[in-house]
């Protein structure tokens, strides 16, 4: 049995220590608005916080999340910046299929959380991880970009 | 169909027999929907020849259905329920069908939701989601739903205040009596409306478009949006129910291959791990048959993985066990030097070009491509009293329900499909066979729920591949460069293979991709097919045959235009011609989609506004930094006309970067322009993407690439900061086109003829990946 805390509640799963976070979020606690699109860290479709850093819970052991603070998209909007950036994507029409997206605005909440102003070399760096097969790249630069200035202009 | 509606029974195809035709070789539906991008070609060969050609959505397997009580229901709260019987895969489909409903029905789409129809093609027509036909076949009818259930209101209405129909009018959700101004909401009167006759289609009145409230106008957002940035939109790998087994197949890796022996001795120790199930593979044609292969079943996803993880499997990999790419190469090579069944054949072709003075002549390769939907091939299925349930992502509803019905041993009717969002489609989920996957592992476990999940790895070894081509090209040329002939083989194995085990050379539908029908003025035009053999699974992938013909045609036009010494866009407007309507069976298309030749003439003229919008987006003909360059390219596929113009910057290392890129897109009329314009933005980066990476490659019969390191998709930072996206302003004279194919076609020659103006360097191979590094 091992003791999680995800979005906030406590959670205990039954499955081996080294079972990946994804499928314990997905298959044994139904939280399945993270997705899995590689298995290997190579999509960032599966991407989540942990204490508040985006990690790949594809290739991240729940082991490895013991003690620390597991946020996914489905308590996004529990957040100021995560819910901007949900408007902020649904403004700017950003998802297509949409399967990806999920993942995308975990990175970008991460960002602009470390970086309240990102550059577009910053935006290239934390979101290169993130693929989109349907090709919502300019979008989703776009959003984050208007979430940022509509952050700086509050503060 | 008759022309009056009364009730859903009406929805029945008149002549039950044909129906009962289809069923008995719905095995090759799919392939004449493939050659033929519509049935029309089915319906010659199934119904008897005196019944009149269909083109379109008529054609189309299940025709077209425009009944409002099949289509939609108001409820007494006022909500209007709009069924969306296609699938949606991004390309915004249930936004923009409520959106042509609402539109015609006067209703607020605040007020309006969306409800995904299961499949039943008798009910609700064709619902195949491929060929860029949703709204090209749907908005008509869907027009008519709307009016339909208008009228049908306003009658309901005139009724209770006992007023002259023709002094009630529907508005924004409510309906007016005119003189006095009296307003009664849409669900006051539902109930009694959903009673009303339904008015016969000749009696409809449709909006003039000058009164559209939603069409056309881009003020509509995504009607899954909030859903999908919440977590909340539920694809098909999303379900869960109780009780079900988590599966994941070791299938042959390659074609054609089965099962020598295996060992699941230590897969059954992983903790988890339930079951180790054989399935057997499908005898030739592949179609939309499983695999086969060895199944492990779980308590979760992770436990299956690794318990097939520790499968001993010796396979017998058949026919197909020395499939490989390079050597295949040199096969479509050999064959496209040679002459080979000529498909159009105008002028004496070859004998102009052997007594020509200056010819021209270049051969491109495109490798095979992998779709590589973000969210991988998976079904759910469960059977209760001997009636099979399925959950899954896909394009094709209908050819779910036959394919599991099959397998299964069952009647169609015992099988109901609900179809999910899907996490992408791209033409890989018009192929259900992970569906079937799904029922067979159900049945073995008595019925139990199963759900099966493709890996990424699985998704890139067994797909249906996008063909690997050759298309070889000769011209002569007169003294100001012009071509006086024009000779062009396509070597490709045909998609038509996986539906008719041994077909080779490709069918006039395929080479109606931008091949037969290309529309330039030049008096001598040969197209040949030569034949080559398939040894992987070929299927649709988006744009399907335009990508190979399209880039080949576009990066010749433009080495002709090189050899002439002129301006690559003057030198392309010059061969397309002055503006025309040209019958694509003149040219020896009789596919042409599907669709009519009446209603859907190539038009030279939207070509070549197209060219002219996307250069004077891109600013053609301006100075740039060194090392930059413009290319530019058109296609004019799923009847629809597009023009790229991509800048880029290479610098001495070769690095590729693409700075900005223009599209222009005529579609004829626009309903979601928001969504033409993502739609076409989706296609830049995938064409992008293909041009600069896409290969899968086989050696041994067995696929090269395995996971997103080795099969490299564009990401953010190699993306275009900027893609102007230039609808043609169009009005309802001309017929719908499709969107979400179109935009692809000339991406990939628009680039590698940019970074020709770069570099001087001419790609004639795809991907370009390191070709540009100094040697």
């Amino acid at each position: 049995m091992t003791n999680l805390t995800i979005n906030g509640q406590p959670h205990a799963v039954s499955v081996p220590e080294d079972t990946p976070l994804l499928w314990a979020l997905r298959d044994e606690l139904g939280l399945t608005g993270t997705k899995f699109g590689c298995g290997a860290g190579l999509c960032g479709a599966c991407t989540i916080h942990l204490d508040g850093v985006a990690v790949r819970s594809c290739i991240t052991p729940i082991s490895a999340a013991v003690g620390k603070q597991v946020t996914t998209i489905e308590n996004a909007e529990q957040d100021k910046l995560g819910a901007a950036l949900q408007v902020a994507w649904v403004e700017a029409g950003v998802p297509q299929c949409g399967y990806c997206q999920g993942g995308q605005i975990m990175s970008a909440m991460a960002l602009l959380k470390r970086i309240p102003k990102p550059t577009d070399g910053d935006i290239d760096e934390a979101m290169s991880g993130n693929l989109c097969r349907c090709g919502t790249y300019t979008r989703i630069r776009a959003a984050i970009k208007s979430v940022a200035s509509a952050q700086g202009a509050k503060a | 169909m008759s022309n009056i509606i009364l009730n859903h029974s009406d929805t029945t195809p008149a002549n039950p027999s044909r129906r009962r035709a289809m069923k008995a070789v719905a095995g090759i539906t799919g392939f004449l929907i493939a050659v033929t991008q519509s049935g029309q070609l089915f319906a010659q060969s199934a119904t008897p020849a005196k019944e009149a050609k269909k083109y379109g959505g008529d054609g189309m397997p299940g025709g077209l259905v425009d009944n409002p009580l099949v289509f939609l229901s108001i409820a007494a709260d006022g909500i209007v329920s709009v069924v969306c019987h296609r699938s949606e895969m991004g390309q915004g489909v249930r936004t923009s069908f409520p959106m042509v409903v609402a539109d015609e029905l006067e209703a607020d789409l605040k007020h309006v939701r969306v409800v995904q129809a299961q499949a039943d093609e008798v009910r609700f027509g064709n619902q195949n989601t491929d060929g860029s036909r949703s709204l090209r076949h749907s908005m008509d009818p869907l027009r008519r739903v709307g009016a339909a259930a208008r009228m049908m209101l306003e009658a309901a209405a005139a009724a209770e205040w006992k007023v002259p129909v023709k002094e009630v009018q529907a508005r924004n959700h409510e309906l007016i009596h005119i003189p006095t101004g009296r307003k009664i909401g849409f669900g006051q009167v539902a109930v009694a409306a959903m009673a009303m006759p339904v008015p016969l289609r000749e009696t409809l009145t449709l909006k003039n478009p000058s009164q559209f409230r939603y069409i056309g106008k881009g003020n509509v957002k995504n009607i899954d949006g909030m859903d999908i940035v919440r977590g909340r939109a539920q694809y098909g790998t999303d379900i869960r129910m109780e009780g079900m087994l988590y599966a994941v197949i070791a299938r042959p890796p390659v074609v054609g291959g089965k099962v020598r022996t295996f060992d699941d001795a230590n897969a059954l120790k992983v903790p988890g791990v339930l079951r180790v199930i054989e399935l057997k593979g499908s005898p030739p044609p592949i179609g939309f048959n499983p695999l086969g292969g060895i199944a492990v079943l779980a308590s979760n996803t992770w436990a299956a993985i690794k318990g097939r993880e520790a499968l001993t499997i010796e396979w017998d990999d058949g026919p197909n066990a020395s499939y490989d790419s390079v050597e295949y190469r040199k096969t479509l090579e050999d064959i496209a030097r040679k002459p080979a069944k000529a498909v159009r054949d105008e002028g004496k072709t070859m004998a102009v070009l052997a007594a020509s003075k200056k010819t021209v002549s270049a051969e491109y390769y495109l490798p095979h491509l992998a779709h590589a939907t973000m969210e991988p091939p998976v079904a759910t299925a469960r059977i209760v009293n001997g009636r099979c349930e399925v959950w899954t992502s896909v394009q094709a509803p209908q050819a779910t329900v036959d394919i599991v019905a099959k397998h299964l041993g069952i009647e169609p009717k015992q099988v109901t499909v609900h179809v999910t969002l899907l996490g992408g489609g791209f033409g890989r989920k018009s192929k259900p066979d992970f569906a079937a996957e799904a029922a067979l592992l159900s049945k073995a476990m008595d019925g139990k729920p199963v759900k099966v999940q493709w890996t990424r790895e699985d998704d890139l070894h067994n797909d249906y591949f996008h063909t690997v081509a050759v298309e070889h090209f000769e011209s002569s040329v007169d003294a100001k460069g012009m071509p006086t002939a024009w000779l062009h083989r396509s070597a490709a194995p045909t998609i038509g293979s996986t539906f008719v085990d041994g077909a080779k050379g490709l069918n006039v539908g395929e080479m109606g991709h931008t091949a037969i029908n290309i529309p330039f003025k030049i008096p001598n035009i040969r197209i040949e097919t030569p034949e080559a053999a398939a040894h992987t699974r070929i299927g649709w992938f988006r744009s399907v045959y335009n990508i190979p013909h399209a880039f080949g045609v576009q990066s010749f036009v433009a080495e002709l235009a090189a050899a002439a010494k002129r301006d690559p866009k003057d030198y392309l407007l010059d061969l397309i011609g002055p503006a025309r309507r040209i019958d694509p069976t003149s040219m020896g298309d009789t596919s042409n989609y599907g669709e009519s030749p009446e209603r859907y003439p190539i038009d030279t003229g939207r070509m070549r506004r197209v060219v002219d919008m996307a250069a004077r987006g891109a600013g053609w003909g301006r100075v740039l930094p060194k090392g930059h360059g413009l290319g530019i390219a058109t296609a004019y596929s799923f009847m629809s006309y597009t023009a790229a113009v991509i800048e880029v910057a290479v610098d001495d290392k070769g690095n590729i970067r693409i700075v900005d890129v223009d599209m222009a897109i005529d579609c004829g009329p626009q309903v979601n322009t928001e969504r033409i314009r993502s739609q076409v933005e989706g296609a830049v980066i995938m064409g992008l993407t293909l041009a600069m990476h896409g290969e899968i490659s086989f050696k041994t019969g067995r696929v090269v690439q395995s996971n997103f390191h080795d099969h490299v998709l564009m990401r953010q930072n190699e993306a275009p900061r900027k893609i102007r996206v230039h609808l043609a302003p169009s009005d309802y004279k001309v017929a719908p086109g499709g969107v979400g194919e179109p935009g692809l076609p000339p991406v990939a020659p628009a680039l590698c003829n940019a970074i020709f103006a770069a570099t001087g360097k001419r790609i004639r191979q795809l991907p370009i990946a390191n070709q540009l590094a100094p040697v």
